[in-house]
């Protein structure tokens, strides 16, 4: 295989591109991936400082190194969940890479400012690991960007991610999800704006970028994340995919650029108290959508006295620890 | 060849040399799940991989919800 545009040896070949590229070019690819929806979407303008929330996985690593080299003003934050040897691993590569590149990396850990980790959180409420999970991240995040004074919050989402929020929403017809599922949501109401500058992107792309340039990441998969219904839509998804290179992209694409506000409206009127599927990545503001309140204790927007993270607090907080599951295998 | 897969880590040995579209077929891979790496580089489909590489098939999947990943 040649490379499309040097013709010299291929590394890697895109099937929905029907290209395929040697490194330089393909590296040339992702920047200009992101560049593009950057540009298209409003994401950013120029001089903005943006928080990148970064996990120490590809996507999040690979955000961080193209936003700097697209000459964005970048720091990083990293939450520790307290996922065992997981969390230990993940956050080492996040350091690593922040400081083999001077970059600023802010930490908030779970256990030693809340006393609480992601599997007593998931015992307690009695819930899926990535409920809690998304939900802390979220609330962290969220706040940082807003105390922080940054222009925006980035998330390494990428098109494997969000075609699978959106196939979930559809089979479900979460119309209220569907209405906020957009690649960038302004700010207001408290929260920051958000950005996703991977959705060009497929998983496969992000992590080739991360092999080419060179940056070490946390390939092992959480341990709280078997059975979650996204790995199923993504398989599903893929498998449509090999079948026809472009369906994931067309899907996606197709109902951000032509059918996302026929569902605006209900955007915002969604359903409340977190019922229904909880698709965390196409969130704004967990699943009631943005409350017009502000939590007595933290300040964050809430829809009653207190937020929903620091209820979590109050329940897991404090709690009897409980040890991170096995992971369950997958092929 | 030396074949090592992830998630959960093992090892598996495979007769080559072979072409990295069959090694997935035969693993019955999905390509778009996963990046091929022999001898710590990235290799696109329809290289041959010979028999003494040592070949690395990384899952680029994640699980999981909300934003940090
Ligand atoms: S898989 Fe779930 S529990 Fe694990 S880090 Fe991601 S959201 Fe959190
Ligand atoms: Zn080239
Ligand atoms: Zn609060």
């Amino acid at each position: 295989m040649k490379c499309k545009v040097c013709r010299g040896p291929a590394v890697i070949d895109l099937p929905r591109h029907n290209a395929n590229f040697c490194a330089d070019h393909f590296l040339r690819y992702c920047r200009n991936q992101v560049e593009r929806v950057i540009h298209d979407y409003a994401m950013l303008t120029p001089g903005e400082r943006v928080l990148v929330a970064v996990s120490g996985g590809k996507d999040s690593l690979a955000l961080w190194d193209l936003l700097g080299e697209l000459g964005w003003e970048t720091d990083g934050l990293y939450v520790g969940l307290g996922i065992g040897d997981y969390s230990d691993v993940s956050g080492g590569y996040a350091r690593r890479f922040a400081a083999e590149r001077g970059l600023r990396l802010n930490e908030v850990d779970l256990r030693a400012t809340y006393d609480f980790d992601i599997p007593t959180a998931a015992a307690v409420t009695r819930r899926v690991p990535c409920s809690a999970c998304g939900l802390s991240k979220r609330h962290l995040f969220d706040a940082a960007a807003v105390d922080g004074g940054y222009d925006a919050m980035a998330t390494g989402h990428n098109l494997d991610d969000e075609a699978a929020v959106l196939y979930g929403n559809v089979l479900r017809w979460q119309m209220a999800y569907l209405g906020r599922q957009r690649p960038v949501l302004p700010a207001g109401n408290g929260f920051p704006r958000k950005v996703k500058p991977l959705v060009r992107l497929t998983e496969r792309e992000t992590a080739a970028y991360c092999v080419l340039r060179g940056i070490d990441y946390q390939v092992e998969e959480c341990p709280m994340a078997a059975g979650n219904r996204h790995l199923g839509y993504k398989e599903v998804l893929n498998e449509m995919e090999r079948r026809s290179p472009g369906t994931k992209s067309s899907f996606y694409f197709g109902f951000v650029d032509r059918a996302v506000d026929l569902f605006a409206q209900e955007a915002w009127s969604g359903p409340s108290g977190g019922v229904g599927f909880d698709d965390g990545a196409a969130d704004d503001g967990g699943a009631s959508g943005r409350p017009l309140g502000h939590c007595t204790r933290c300040g964050a927007p809430a829809e009653s006295d207190l937020c929903a993270f620091c209820r979590l607090v109050d329940r897991a907080g404090g709690a009897q620890p409980v040890p991170v599951a096995p992971p369950r295998r997958r092929s | 060849m030396k074949v090592l897969l992830r998630n959960p880590r093992r090892e598996l040995d495979v007769a080559g040399p072979i072409s990295v579209t069959r090694l997935l077929q035969q693993l019955d891979l999905n390509r778009e799940s996963v990046l091929v790496i022999s001898d710590g580089t990235l290799v696109p489909g329809d290289a041959t991989l010979a028999d003494d590489a040592s070949i690395e098939i990384r899952p680029v999947i994640s699980g999981g919800e909300g934003p940090g990943r």
